[in-house]
């Protein structure tokens, strides 16, 4: 099939449809706007529901019920609207439904601005709502990316029962790249069943019971162990990454969704001057890939760790657990929906090699 | 080249097809050849990629630039009077940069009054490699109700087709045929087929529609490293 120009929100919303999603509850907010539209125009023609919420809490609660039920659901919204649906996410966790969750970031703290921005890694990775709970987050780097995770992020969260978030900075939602659409559309009668979900007993089993509430402690702490246990699991085997010219590099740079790109760039331009600059990028943000940040970061060759990031520093945090103290680490970034050119970006790697 | 003659040249299409290339183009091309021009970037739908953003380009290349709203940065659309001149300003030419699709051209109704006083070209720009963009019946359905919405019809078709960094001479001549057969059955001129400046020599002579070389102005961040100063060296400047 030949290669088509999409803009990254429809190519969500289209990829979502193509993996099976058939119910996708949402609001509206820049900039990621065009998926609820997309999905309006385009889940009633597959014969799904499209529902605007009153609100990001209403729709993180209708994803709640509609995966009680057995559908495969999605929600996406813009930094605000996901911290709205962190009471819910948390209680999606601890219910262990699979949902597939979408943040097109823009500039924080409070309504911030409109333009891309990364400050949500926290919130993400280290989880906004309360409890020990953990959710599985890609960070797709371009829209081919964005597509070809699609159908993973369903079927993750599928198979562990749990929320799987895609988080990507304004400008991947808003950029148009070419995409190939890979993989056949998923069809909905080969999905594995879910006999857990509350779908009607029918008088032929006992009733489902899907709940996150847990009044005795003992209860509690083993529901909290098994969890746990999860996640040591998901930690051990779903961890994904990208390398580009990390070995022998003289400097790694760390990055994940556009500013990967920039290190890209910023690299080449190092080149030129004879400094060897290679990129690791986490395609996962949870897990993360610690122990292959460390390989590539250890390397005798390596003389710096810069993580590029827009935001003020939160990668950063990982970056350091990842390489143990064994380089030094610097950060270079922009906050608040300002995107660093790769002439900064390279400046800053200069700096960190002392040139 | 022959270049916009009317006093008013309103841009629209789907979005995504590339309009606002297209329209930062021609705004530098017909202040080149010495005319009078100025571009409003009257994109009431998205705040990313405007023609807004390439403002200093525009400007130094002697183009007006009008905008909407707080400097176009702002989610809320508005439309600030000094918009107005350029319909009583007639030795100025100006190009109308529409944002996407037929809820994108719904501002023009408020220029109603003004644009039944003017001469103006309204041209929609299609590009074959988007997926809502592929056939005639999709083309025909969104430039009918981006007619319905902005109470104005269509005089022309502009062929952007590409593939962003992946467009060959192959996806190219491919647009250019189908723009051709698009502007039959719709009955429309084919103003122009645009192709990027590294294509025009190779496809010169091998075109329906009269080539229009383009040079990328909305280019991605990571792709000003390519850049060697030109017009984005004021970007680099640290």
């Amino acid at each position: 099939m030949a290669k088509e120009l999409w803009k990254g929100n429809e190519a969500i919303a289209e990829a979502a449809i193509r993996a099976g999603c058939r119910c996708y509850f949402g609001y509206p907010i820049t900039p990621q706007s065009e998926i609820p539209e997309y999905m309006s125009l385009h889940m009633p023609k597959v014969g799904g529901i499209f529902l605007q919420s009153e609100s990001e809490v209403a729709a993180i609660n209708m994803v709640y019920g509609a995966s009680g039920a057995g559908a495969r659901v999605m929600t996406s919204s813009s930094s605000p609207g996901v911290s709205l649906k962190q009471e819910g996410i948390s209680y999606i966790c601890s219910a262990e439904l699979p949902a597939v969750i979408v943040n097109v970031m823009r500039g924080g703290p409070g309504l911030g601005t409109i333009q891309p921005a990364q400050g949500d890694y926290f919130q993400a990775t280290r989880g906004g709502g309360h409890g020990d709970y953990r959710v599985i987050v890609f960070a797709p780097a371009n829209i081919q990316e964005v597509v070809d995770l699609m159908q993973d992020s369903f079927e993750l969260a599928d198979k562990y029962r749990m929320p799987v978030m895609m988080i990507m900075d304004g400008m991947i939602g808003q950029m148009m790249e070419p995409v190939e659409w890979k993989k056949p559309a998923v069809k909905l009668e080969d999905l594995p069943a879910k006999p857990w979900a509350t779908t009607g007993t029918k008088g032929m089993r006992a009733p489902n019971v899907i709940n996150s509430l847990f009044i005795d402690p003992n209860a509690s702490n083993d529901h909290n162990m098994r969890l746990h246990a999860k996640y040591q699991h998901i930690i051990a085997n779903e961890q994904r990454y990208e390398t580009a010219e990390t070995e022998d590099a003289e400097l790694i740079f760390v990055a994940f969704g556009t500013p990967a790109r920039l290190a890209r760039a910023a690299a080449r331009l190092l080149e030129e001057e004879g400094i060897k600059a290679g990129v690791f990028r986490p395609i996962t943000i949870w897990p993360y890939p610690y122990d292959a940040l460390y390989e590539a970061a250890a390397q005798d060759s390596v003389k710096a760790v810069v993580t590029v990031e827009m935001n003020t520093g939160q990668m950063i945090d990982d970056v350091r657990i990842a390489v143990r103290g064994c380089k030094p680490v610097s950060f270079v970034g922009q906050a608040g929906g300002r995107v660093p050119t790769p002439q900064e970006v390279a400046a800053a790697a200069r700096l960190a090699l002392g040139r | 080249m022959i270049l916009p003659e009317k006093q008013i040249t309103i841009i629209s299409g789907h979005y995504g097809t590339g309009k606002t290339e297209f329209a930062v183009n021609l705004a530098i091309r017909m202040a080149g050849s010495n005319r009078q021009t100025a571009l409003v970037d009257l994109d009431i739908i998205n705040p990313y990629f405007r023609s807004y953003e390439r403002c200093r380009e525009l400007e130094s290349a002697g183009v007006k630039v009008y905008v909407t709203s707080n400097q176009g940065t702002m989610d809320i659309p508005a439309l600030p009077p000094d918009i107005m001149s350029i319909f009583v300003n007639a030795g100025q030419q100006s190009l109308i940069d529409l944002g996407g699709d037929p809820v994108g051209a719904r501002v023009l109704g408020y220029y109603r009054p003004q644009l039944e006083q003017v001469d103006f070209d309204f041209w929609f720009v299609i590009n074959q490699r988007r997926p809502e963009n592929a056939t005639v019946e999709q083309i025909r359905h969104c430039l009918q109700l981006t007619e319905a919405m902005s109470g104005r019809k269509v005089t022309g078709l502009i062929n952007n087709t590409h593939l962003g960094r992946e467009t060959s001479a192959e996806v190219l001549l491919q647009g250019d045929m189908f723009a051709a057969s698009v502007a039959a059955e719709l009955n429309l001129p084919l103003i122009y087929t645009t192709v990027e400046r590294k294509f025009a020599a190779e496809l010169s002579g091998h075109l329906i529609g009269t080539l229009f070389p383009i040079d990328l102005y909305m280019i991605k961040p990571w792709e000003l490293s390519e850049e060697k100063g030109g017009h984005f060296a004021w970007l680099l400047e640290k």
